[in-house]
């Protein structure tokens, strides 16, 4: 933990707002995304970790009735502001869903179809196969890249999702309970596999289960009804809170 | 033990299970009985002769050719009217519109226009492409008037095979940077094409046995010829039978059931290809 200091933000939450019609989602809340580090955001059900985490790469801007207030800023520049094509953002900030969703398509055309629609240069298929070792799938698939993705096991098709968001090196990955429909053993990899990540990528993972926010993330958010509780390094999140509510929260009084 | 009155739940299974058997052999049955009419009487008179002859007033000599013709002139030029149009406002409505007052009320427009009897849109052809259009009694009219006909159901199947693609996969494709176009063009269509064809395919086969509008628009009963051209008059199959089963002589009522089996022939041979798509379609996804 001691390197963080030299790690720059990438991210900058600024008094973000969210409301859904007249319910205020997410209220005023600030934090940083630190570069190459893996932030969690953890808090009971509905207290707005999934909205917070989808507005990061403008996944809100489907849903009807949204309002937001304060600004995203990516490497200083604000997602929010007019003139920023959202289709941009989510090229430089991708995400993993909470239920793995991959393409009705092969496993090739799963991971190739990103880079393909985007025009990304280089060889398409190098891509896929960096993309495919990076989330640790490629020895399990190697010899099967035409079947169909849908033929995966649940943890496959999750590992086929993150190497399909990497395939587009992202800035950022945003992971919404990437293991919450999962055993433990397919969550167990794709926790390994996240370690390994951290040192290229930015991951911020929104999840239900503390154990896993304590042992994969250096820093934690911890939300409840929309306002952030507590903000700060996992250990002293999970050991020291400084909060009332949080430390009844990490040690399961709630939630 | 405890008496839930099982028997008497038992037996309201059965007798529930057993009506259904019954009316749904009921429903066969007359089926059956339709066809089995139709065939006795309409099978002696088709031949090549039959499928070669334009109408004629001696029954020995009439054919079906000219409305044979006529009805794949009017569905051709029909699906290249209404299946664009009512694939498009499918899509549009679905995944472009805003939900809001607007939509609902086209949307309610929709549905009820599928419910509005043949006849109006004959009235409604007749009046707007035979008269002001002047595109006279053409099959380019009627297949507009018969688009009109079939736009609302080809819409509203387009919509609900479109609405029943996840919103999961919508999301994926957008998270790696897709536009919608990309997303409509790559996951949305190709998910729901197996129920866009069915539907489309059900509306064309609708579009086959209307009678009702062309009549109103002033479709021709005898015609010697083939269409050669979208301005040509024509008529159909359905208004060919009509025209033989309106006359006294018996010959003439025969010549009717093998029109009806023609006309059966031409809607199997659709709904075969509806159910192959289908069937293409559900096992590509596996």
């Amino acid at each position: 933990m001691e390197t963080n200091e030299q790690k720059s933000t990438v991210l900058d939450i600024q008094n973000v707002s969210i409301s859904y019609g007249s319910e205020l989602a997410v209220r005023n809340v600030s934090m940083p995304i630190l570069e190459k580090t893996i932030t969690a955001i953890i808090g009971p059900s509905g207290c707005g970790k999934s909205t917070l985490l989808r507005s990061l790469n403008r996944m809100n801007d489907f849903i009807e009735n949204v309002e937001q207030s304060g600004n995203i800023m990516l490497s200083g520049q604000d997602l929010y502001e007019s003139g920023v094509d959202p289709v941009e953002v989510r090229l430089r900030i991708g995400m993993v869903f909470q239920k793995p969703n991959p393409f009705p398509k092969s496993i090739f055309r799963n991971v190739a179809w990103g880079p393909t629609i985007n025009g990304l240069s280089g060889d398409i298929e190098e891509r896929v196969v960096t993309a495919l070792q990076q989330a640790a799938l490629w020895d399990e698939v190697k010899d099967r890249l035409q079947d169909s993705a849908l033929n995966l096991s649940g943890g496959q098709q999750q590992r086929l999702c993150i190497a399909r968001a990497l395939a587009m090196k992202p800035e950022v990955i945003l992971m919404d309970e990437p293991c919450s429909a999962l055993d433990p053993v397919s969550t167990s990899r794709i926790e390994d596999l996240l370690f390994e990540l951290k040192r290229e990528y930015t991951i911020v993972i929104v999840t239900h289960n503390m154990q896993q926010a304590a042992r994969v993330s250096e820093y934690t958010a911890f939300l409840e009804n929309g306002v952030l509780v507590e903000f700060g390094d996992t250990d002293q999140v999970f050991t020291r809170p400084e909060n009332q509510r949080t430390e009844e929260y990490v040690t399961g009084r709630f939630g | 033990m405890k008496d839930n009155n099982l028997n008497g739940r038992h037996l309201l299974a059965k007798i529930f299970r057993w009506t259904c058997i019954a009316v749904t052999g009921f429903a066969v049955l007359i089926l059956g009985i339709l066809i089995y009419q139709v065939t006795v009487m309409g099978l002696p008179w088709l031949d090549m002769q039959f499928m070669d002859s334009f109408p004629s007033r001696f029954p020995e000599r009439a054919g079906i050719k000219s409305a044979f013709f006529g009805t794949l002139w009017l569905v051709g030029l029909t699906a290249l009217f209404a299946i664009p149009t009512g694939v498009l406002a499918a899509i549009y409505l679905e995944e472009y519109a805003k939900p809001g007052k607007v939509t609902r009320f086209i949307e309610l427009n929709i549905a009820n226009l599928a419910g509005v009897p043949s006849i109006v849109y004959g009235i409604l052809g007749l009046a707007l492409f035979v008269r002001f259009f002047h595109l006279e009694r053409s099959v380019v009219a009627g297949a507009l008037t018969m688009s009109l006909l079939i736009l609302p159901v080809i819409i509203i199947a387009s919509k609900e095979s479109i609405k029943a693609v996840p919103q999961s996969l919508r999301q994926a494709a957008y998270a790696v940077g897709a536009t919608p176009w990309q997303v409509i063009r790559h996951h949305v269509l190709p998910s729901a094409i197996p129920g866009v064809l069915t539907g489309v395919i059900l509306a064309l086969s609708r579009a086959i046995g209307e009678t009702a509008p062309l009549i109103m628009m002033g479709a021709l009963t005898y015609i010697a010829f083939i269409p050669e051209g979208p301005m040509d008059e024509f008529t159909a199959l359905p208004i060919q039978i009509f025209n033989w089963t309106a006359r006294p002589q018996l010959e003439f009522h025969e010549l009717a059931s093998a029109g009806i089996i023609v006309l059966l022939g031409v809607l199997l041979i659709m709904n075969s290809i509806a159910v192959y798509i289908r069937y293409r379609g559900t096992r590509s996804k596996m």
